[in-house]
């Protein structure tokens, strides 16, 4: 008998295994919980995109609620929200920061101004190793900043007015609430 | 016209893979001749219509039929012509096209070489591929039609993913699915042994040749997997411990282990039982990675693919192909004899036994560090991912006894080894793995670690014992003396002066290569292990459907010139661009030079390597291959015909195979 459990346990071994697939199809890749959330914005200092000679560091991000939105030319997700932000940036609830993750300065430009500036400034990174600080793995993504300059939420993937609605504006209001 | 073709061979196809199983497995159930006899020509038709499904997309895709769906988003006007072929292959629907097309290949193979079996049984091999079939050519026609029509038509389609255009595509899927697929016969070898209760000498023996085939294409789709990863995605590494990547390695671990274990069942009878679980293990694993490939649950460079119904399907799949093998298996397996002759502790099954515990280990740590952020999503306690270092710690202490081993096993005698003979014929490989050892430490003295030391050690140790057996034969021949070498063992040998040409490679360049990131203008140098890298400055070029930034880079040594190579950066359409490393490549080192980003007033981030014996690892891989590739050419496996009844506990008597007998000096 005890011979015969040892050439049953592959089989109970397969069933635990199809049990975590089944559960994992379900689970959302872009919910990843990021290690920075209720940290400090990590200290950096990038130039900015449309005046290379001034600076962009983290006490911009101080003394308001804020986004930073990463993005870069290449990236065919960001121009599908690119018309989410310019709508968001229009309605002044909070000032949207550009993060340019890997990118050539003079596409852009000219992206920027063929399509909209939703930002309020944008910062520059084109090899991305202040993006590795932020635990940047891709764009877009868009991180929740709150007045104190600490990392407060991280989406992952295209902002569509939905996730404005149901990720966004509720805890932009919910900080607002804390006072800070 | 001909898409509808292609749909309509397909529904074909799947209904002859139907009769295929049906007849297959039942005729051989109820000992029905007739049934049996319409195995073949089902399997011979159900193939037929697959790779006539397959022509028609192929049809579809090089004349430029952009009202199929599949073919608009793969393909493009402007793309080169073998590119649109190899985009057939480019996404989810045609790469399970060519999944079922390589098992109609496999499936013509086994129809034609399994004459000579007991008609029971091939026909029963036949059906379980013929289930196989039957639940790709579903999962295809109910979830992933790569015929469907697309209105209006495209104008000139979306274009085949840039990292993909390139000559590496026309190899390495379909080598790598040649492995996948075959170890679905090994598969249903060991299905059809469990059906009949035939689970014996005679079974190793046939499915050992079918094995190794799978397992020479296996490793050479990985190995050039390896090698493509290395000069396109600019990364500069040879292995990135991705799920991707790691969804062919187990399935590798475990059938080269499955290769050993055949070995010791077919000499002596033993391990049977463990033998038929690595069958179903290695095609469990090659069907995992189509689930963790296909499915986007495991998100990676690589997965592309991420609708539910989909993974839903091939998780049914695996849970009834897996599941119902696994259920036979705690059904009859503890039925069978497990009479195989006794051994004791120093001996060649020993070894073996300790060859598949090493490579179940590691394979089992691989998929738990593939599955472990899975699992913990899983459970709800976050998700996170598990990098490189893990699976470096986890592998290296794992590999270093295994090396060992490697070096000793195939000296040591069946049954009953003697310790003081394998010493004796193991002094001069032994004395010059030393010698390299010391070699290595004195001409690099502070800059060695143990495990670099310990990995140039061992490699040298695996070379040279795998080198003396041939090498003393062909002394001993060309003394006139009579000795054979047999292909099997002669194959072996070569197999693992593969492994050993592979770890060498592996430790060097991970030990002695350099990384330099600058920040060069054009006329700059920078100097790396006496090398000199002129910047000479960029300019456009461009290619059949893309623009490109190029760099050209004078390399020279001592003032004496080395080459002249040149990075680019390509912008694809949909502002796309890859990073097209240049490569000065050389039997000993590659040069290799990667463009960044410009950084203003003409100047580039630039990134150069120094990787020494970088090519040893794909060397070594191409030598292992060959060493399978002459193991399956071994004379037993020719014999047309067998006797219908193999007395089962009795090891064959031509076993010659052994090194250990071979006449001594």
């Amino acid at each position: 008998m005890r011979r015969r459990l040892f050439f049953i346990l592959p089989m109970l071994v397969l069933l635990a295994l199809m049990g975590f697939f089944w559960r994992g199809l379900y689970l959302n890749p872009t919910i990843v919980s990021s290690p920075l959330i209720g940290k400090p914005v990590p200290d950096f200092s990038l130039s900015r995109l449309h005046n290379p000679k001034a600076t962009f560091d983290q006490n911009q991000l101080k003394g308001q609620i804020s986004l930073v939105n990463v993005w870069a030319t290449w990236c065919v997700a960001c121009r599908d929200e690119q018309q989410t932000l310019l709508a968001f940036s229009q309605q002044k609830v909070v000032p949207i920061y550009g993060f340019d993750y890997k990118d050539d300065r003079q596409s852009a430009l000219q992206w920027l101004a063929e399509r909209g500036n939703p930002y309020a400034a944008v910062a520059f990174d084109p090899i991305g190793n202040v993006a590795i600080n932020w635990g940047v793995y891709g764009a877009p993504e868009t991180f929740l900043i709150d007045a104190h300059g600490i990392i407060r939420f991280k989406y992952i993937g295209p902002i569509t007015p939905k996730v404005i609605r149901t990720d966004f504006l509720p805890r932009i209001q919910a900080l607002r609430r804390e006072g800070t | 016209m001909i898409p509808e073709l292609g749909h309509l061979a397909l529904i074909i196809a799947l209904c002859l893979a139907a009769a295929q199983s049906f007849f297959g497995l039942g005729g051989a159930q109820r000992g029905n001749l007739i049934w049996m006899n319409a195995v073949r020509p089902a399997a011979v038709g159900q193939s037929f219509f697959v790779m006539l499904a397959f022509g028609a997309l192929a049809y579809a895709f090089l004349t430029n039929d952009f009202s199929v769906a599949y073919v608009a988003a793969n393909s493009n006007i402007a793309l080169p012509w073998v590119y649109k072929f190899t985009a057939v292959w480019g996404a989810h629907e045609g790469s399970l096209l060519l999944w079922v097309f390589v098992l109609a290949i496999w499936t013509v193979a086994v129809a034609h070489f399994s004459r000579h079996l007991p008609q029971d049984f091939s026909s029963r091999v036949l059906g379980v591929l013929g289930i196989i079939s039957i639940g790709f050519l579903l999962f295809m026609l109910t979830t992933s039609d790569p015929f469907g029509r697309l209105l209006p038509p495209a104008a000139q389609g979306a274009d085949l993913n840039p990292i993909l255009q390139d000559p590496g595509m026309a190899i390495h899927p379909p080598m790598l699915y040649m492995g996948y697929v075959g170890m679905s016969v090994a598969f249903a070898f060991a299905v059809a042994a469990l059906l009949s209760g035939r689970m014996d000498v005679m079974w190793a023996r046939w499915s050992r040749p079918w094995t190794l085939v799978a397992w020479l294409f296996l490793t050479c789709g990985i190995t050039f997997g390896s090698w493509w990863s290395y000069y396109v995605l600019g990364w500069g590494g040879f292995w990135f411990w991705d799920p991707v990547e790691n969804a062919s390695f187990m399935p590798w671990l475990v059938a080269t282990a499955l290769v050993h274990s055949l070995a010791v069942t077919e000499k002596r009878g033993a391990f049977k039982s463990w033998t038929a679980l690595l069958a179903i293990a290695a095609f469990s694993l090659s069907l995992l990675g189509t689930f963790l490939v296909r499915s986007g649950i495991l998100i990676s460079v690589h997965a592309f693919a991420s609708d539910p119904r989909r993974g839903i399907f091939i998780l049914a799949m695996l849970g009834v192909f897996v599941g119902v093998a696994l259920f036979l298996y705690a059904w009859r397996a503890p039925t069978f004899s497990q009479r195989g002759g006794g051994f004791k502790i120093f001996s060649r099954e020993t070894f073996l036994l300790l060859n598949n515990v090493f490579l179940v280990v590691a394979a089992a740590a691989v998929l738990l560090g593939t599955l472990y952020p899975l699992v913990l999503g899983a459970l709800k306690i976050g998700q996170i991912s598990v990098g490189p270092p893990y699976f470096d710690h986890i592998f290296v202490p794992l590999m270093l006894p295994f090396f060992v081993l490697i070096g000793i096993g195939p000296y040591v005698r069946w049954k009953h080894g003697s310790v003081t003979e394998v010493l004796s014929k193991l002094r001069i490989p032994a004395a010059l793995a030393l010698w390299a050892g010391v070699v290595m430490i004195v001409l690099l003295r502070a800059e060695v670690s143990f495990i670099a030391t310990a990995g140039v050690l061992l490699a040298a140790w695996t070379i040279f014992s795998a080198l003396q057996e041939p090498l003393q034969r062909l002394w001993q021949r060309l003394h006139h003396r009579h000795v054979s070498l047999p292909r099997s063992v002669f194959g072996m040998s070569i197999a693992h002066l593969g492994a050993g040409l592979m770890i060498l490679g592996v430790t060097v360049n991970t030990m002695l290569g350099i990384t330099i990131d600058r920040v060069m203008k054009p006329g700059s140098s920078v100097a790396v292990h006496g090398y000199q890298f002129t910047f000479q400055g960029v300019h456009a070029v461009s290619g059949p459907n893309y623009r490109a930034v190029q760099g050209a880079f004078a390399v020279t040594r001592a003032g004496k010139k080395v080459a002249l190579i040149y990075p680019e950066k390509r912008q694809f359409r949909h502002d796309v661009t890859t990073t097209n490393a240049a490569i000065a490549a050389g039997p000993f080192r590659d040069l290799y030079v990667a463009l960044g980003n410009p950084l203003g007033q003409d100047s580039w981030s630039v990134r150069i390597e120094y990787k020494p014996l970088v090519r040893f690892i794909w060397l070594g891989g191409l030598t292992m291959m060959l060493g399978g590739f002459i193991a399956t050419l071994d004379k037993r496996y020719r014999q047309v015909r067998v006797p219908a009844t193999v007395d089962v506990s009795a090891p064959p008597k031509d076993a010659d195979t052994d090194l250990a007998k071979a006449p001594e000096r």
